[in-house]
Formats: C-alpha cells, structure tokens, sequence
C-alpha cells in the first residue's frame, strides 16, 4: 500500500535537493487536537471511532495543502508497512497499536502528516529538512486554521486546547528540531548539555533505535510544556536553546580537530573503507560509520552534494526499510548483507576523501 | 543493564545501582533509579527491568518523568475528591492509573485534581497560545440558534402563540446576520 510513497521522488527527509546544513537535519511541529462532541481516542467506542476518522478524512481530503495527498487506515497496513512509516516518522509507535478506525494522512513530499484516532483525535505534523521552525508553523498554523473552518474542536478559554494527556495541554504543540551532535557525544560533553537544557524546559532524546545508544549522534530537542506559554515562546526558547547547543557543538568540533587531528581523520578514513567494502552490517554500525560521513560532509571532506545522500541512507539503512526494499520476510542476519549491498553500492560512486581540507583548519 | 545515555536524555538522571529499593510498581527489586528536576522540585522514581520497559522509560522515542509520573498512581492521596465525568463516566481512579483525560467535559469536572498537576507539569496554568476564533464564534451560535428553536418549540406546544412568534423571528434576524456575515467574510 506504501509503495507509492517509497517510491516519491520528491520525500522531504529522503529527496530533498535543498542545501543542507551542518549539524541541524530538520525542524518538526505537532499540534495535538480534539473534537469537542467525542470522547477521547482511549475512551471512545468503535463506532464513535470511526465516526470521528470518517469526518476528519472527508474534511481533510478537500484542504489543498492534500492534494495528491494519501490516506492510509491504519488496520489495513502490515506491520512492515508500520515499521516503515514510523522510521520516516510519519506515524507514531502508539498509532500502530491502536484500536480500529484508526488511520493517518500524508501528504504528497510527506512534510506533512495527520493521524486519526491516536492518543488524541488529530494529531498534526509537519516537518522540513534544515532550522525553521517559523516557516513550519506558518504551514501547520494555516492547515490547523483551515481545518478549524469546517469542525469544532475541544477548547477552553482557560486551559486552551484539550488533550488526552495533560502533558499536551494548551498549545497542543510540540516543537522539535532533530541535531547531529558527534562533537559534543565525542568530546564526552553531551550530559553537561542535556542537564543545562533540562533546566530550560526543553527535552533531549536519541533518535533512531529503541534503548539502544545516542546511534548516529542524533538527538532531538523538544518543548517540554505546552500550557502557560504561546506558541512563539515556545519557539523561541527552543530556538534560542538550538542556537546555544550548535555553538557548543561547533567548539567542540574544533577542539577535537585541535587536539586529536590524526585520530579524527583515522575514524571518517575507516568508516568510509568500511562503507566501501562492508559485507555484513547491522543497523546501529551503520547509523555510526553514516554519522562520521556526515561530519566528513561539513568538513568539506567529501563534496556537498551527498550530503542529502548521508541523510537519505540514515532513514534507508534502517531495519523496516532494509526488510521492504529485499521483498517479503528476510531473517535479520540477510539484512546486515542486504545493508552492506546497499551501502558498497552508495560509497562507491562517492569521490576519494580530501583529508587535506582538514589538514588546512587550523 | 541495558541503559544507556540517549534513553535517559529526557532527564536528568542518576543513576545509583548500589541502594536497595523495590520498585515503585510491583515491589520488585529497583534496577533502574530516576531522579529529574522539574520546576525545581526533585522527583525520584525506583523501577524493576520489566517496569522500567513497561513505562516506556527505555523508550527512545517519548520519555519524561513527568510523562511517567502524570500516568501513574503512585501515592494516590486518602480523602482526595472523588469525582466521576458525567459525559464520558471518567472516575478519579481512571485519571490516576492512567493520567488521562477522558472527554473534553473532563476538563470541567476534574479541575481541583487538575490544577496541582498542570502547575507541576506546565510553566503555566493560562493558556496564552492560539485561538480558534472561527471555531468559537460558530459554537456560540450554534448554541444560540439551537436555544432559540427549542424555545420556540415549547412555546408553540404550550401554545403560547406571541411568545412563539417573537421566537421566530429572532431566530429569522439571526440567521439573516450570520449570512451577511459570511457573505462580508
């Protein structure tokens, strides 16, 4: 059912011809949403359930900003299929267990995404490669307007708009920009970082991998409130905090380049030889060799152009990816080769690395 | 143990295998012990493994203490007010083990368990974000329109006639408004 989307030569987060930033990968707003005659998601029956996916799909397949836009009902999608949307992170671990009449719109360059029926009756999305949280919340303050035109939602003057879990109060807004910090995680000064953000309200997490290490260097940081604030302070906070968090990344880069030169030049020359001849790879090396690459990226080591193609394999190497792309049910042991095909395949058409451009940092 | 740093990102965390707690859950011995400062008052929480996976605690994808605490009936206190939504049937017990809201009419009733939460939980108790005007005004006279016309109906059944003549064209002004209105917009 999915195909069509995997298949877009056009995806944001996997096809974007933008230019792409050092450290910074994308920027994502979620708005959470009611309607004001149902109950909650949890507490509503089948029936009530369907009746609300019924009405939030006919109201959104006619807002332009769907147009060619897919519907998909969750209960009619194979858990491959899930797996695959949730690591684009088009839909959320929670939808996928979800009851019936439980379903998820995206739309075509999938920047945008609303789920029907999770813990709250809508929840939007929209995202952008890059920093801009204000250009996103134009589009998703537009869309969650239009969509007010046509259906009452839960909302109190005092307590803003009402959510399943108070945690969503208000705003209903999470504000999100995804980082890739190998500096800081390198230089072992990621705790000092997360503990000082903490006190600001905002919310540090990994990225990719359940329990499993800061893989890839990502990390995600998030508002943690969304009552007693507007969403521009949100914003800016987060922003502000962004800001803070990239100096510190970008000084710690260069001290590592300082003080370590040769042994920074010998992991991206490794992890490249790796990418280029690996025969077996699982998930978690591969997000940490396509981390390194990324860094190769922003120290001119290797040409801007395949920066998005770092990105790009970032998603593509995970496990739901590897799995649909060799067809129908491999073992996990064939998806570390069907990963090392791929990867051989990519980093042989990449040009040598040019360690002299680090060499002349400095 | 499989803990490690990106799950526990989401808060400030120590980590102190050498103290014997049982877990907050289900007694069983803590393998997993949180601390995170927020609003700066100090929240410990001690888990089991199978709690900690249980709770999403090593979920990478959506971890908060204040997530975790807000769904949990830890310490649930005696005398506390026990109130049930008339709408959807949500009782206090409901709000405890799971830390959410039933309907959107919850929000009425369960304000005195509500407040202490959200002041914990948010930087404030006010909204001051957006507001969906269309949405509002539209309710308002929805509401309106529909008082006027079961007004009318009863004064009709009652047949008090004059009574129910001023209903109609109240309800006829207001429509005519709402269409010039729309026509302006």
């Amino acid at each position: 059912m999915i195909e069509s989307l995997l298949k877009a030569d056009s995806a944001e987060l996997t096809q974007s011809t933008k230019k792409g930033a050092p450290v910074v990968l994308s920027t994502r707003l979620r708005l959470a949403r009611n309607l004001v005659d149902v109950p909650f998601p949890e507490r509503a029956s089948n029936s009530q359930r369907s009746d609300v996916m019924t009405r939030c799909a006919d109201q959104i397949a006619e807002l332009t900003q769907m147009k060619h836009g897919a519907f998909f009902d969750i209960a009619e999608l194979s858990d491959l299929e899930k797996q695959v949307l949730v690591e684009r992170h088009l839909i959320s671990r929670e939808l996928c267990e979800s009851k019936s009449g439980s379903g998820v719109f995206i739309n075509k360059d999938q920047t945008c995404s609303i789920m029907i029926n999770e813990e709250d009756h809508l929840r939007i999305q929209f995202l952008k490669t890059g920093f801009s949280l204000r250009s996103v919340w134009k589009q998703i303050d537009r869309f969650d307007s239009s969509l007010e035109n046509d259906l009452d939602l839960a909302f109190s003057p005092e307590f803003g708009y009402l959510t399943a879990c108070p945690t969503n109060l208000g705003t209903g807004l999470r504000a999100s920009v995804m980082l890739h910090l190998p500096g800081l995680v390198i230089s072992e000064h990621m705790d000092k970082v997360i503990r000082a953000v903490n006190q600001l309200g905002i919310t540090v997490r990994g990225l990719f991998g359940e329990g499993s290490d800061a893989t890839g260097h990502v990390f995600q940081i998030s508002n943690q409130q969304t009552l007693g604030e507007s969403e521009g302070e949100i914003m800016a906070r987060l922003g502000s905090v962004f800001k803070t968090i990239i100096d510190h990344e970008i000084n710690a880069r260069f001290k590592y380049i300082e003080e370590n030169r040769a042994r920074l030049l010998d992991q991206i020359g490794r992890a490249f030889g790796t990418l280029q001849n690996a025969h077996v790879i699982n998930s978690n090396e591969a997000m940490n060799l396509l981390s390194l690459m990324r860094l190769a990226v922003d120290l001119e080591m290797l040409p801007e152009v395949n920066r998005s193609d770092v990105d790009r394999l970032f998603i593509e190497c995970q496990p739901g990816h590897i799995q649909y792309a060799a067809g129908v049910g491999i073992e996990p042991d064939a998806r570390d080769l069907c990963r090392a095909d791929i990867l051989r395949e990519e980093f042989s058409r990449l040009p040598a690395l040019d360690f002299d451009k680090v060499n002349k940092l400095g | 143990m499989r803990f490690s740093f990106a799950v526990l990102a989401g808060a400030d965390i120590i980590i102190y295998m050498a103290e014997n707690l049982n877990c907050s859950y289900c007694n069983k011995p803590a393998t997993v012990h949180l601390t995170q400062i927020v609003n700066n008052k100090i929240i410990k929480v001690d888990l089991c493994e199978s709690c900690a996976q249980s709770k999403g605690v090593t979920d990478s994808e959506g971890y908060s203490l204040t997530d975790l605490l807000s769904k949990t009936n830890l310490g649930p206190e005696k005398g506390e007010p026990q109130i049930t939504c008339p709408d959807c049937g949500l009782s206090t017990a409901d709000f405890r083990r799971t830390g959410r809201l039933g309907c959107a009419a919850c929000y009425q009733y369960f304000v005195p368990l509500l407040k202490p939460v959200l002041e914990d939980m948010h930087a404030g108790t006010i909204h001051k974000g957006k507001i969906p005007d269309v949405a509002l005004s539209r309710q308002t006279s929805m509401a309106k329109l529909q008082s006027l016309e079961s007004a009318l109906l009863r004064a009709i059944s009652e047949e008090a006639y004059e009574e129910a003549a001023k209903f109609r064209d109240e309800i006829q002004a207001y429509k005519e408004d709402a269409e010039s209105e729309a026509v302006q917009s």
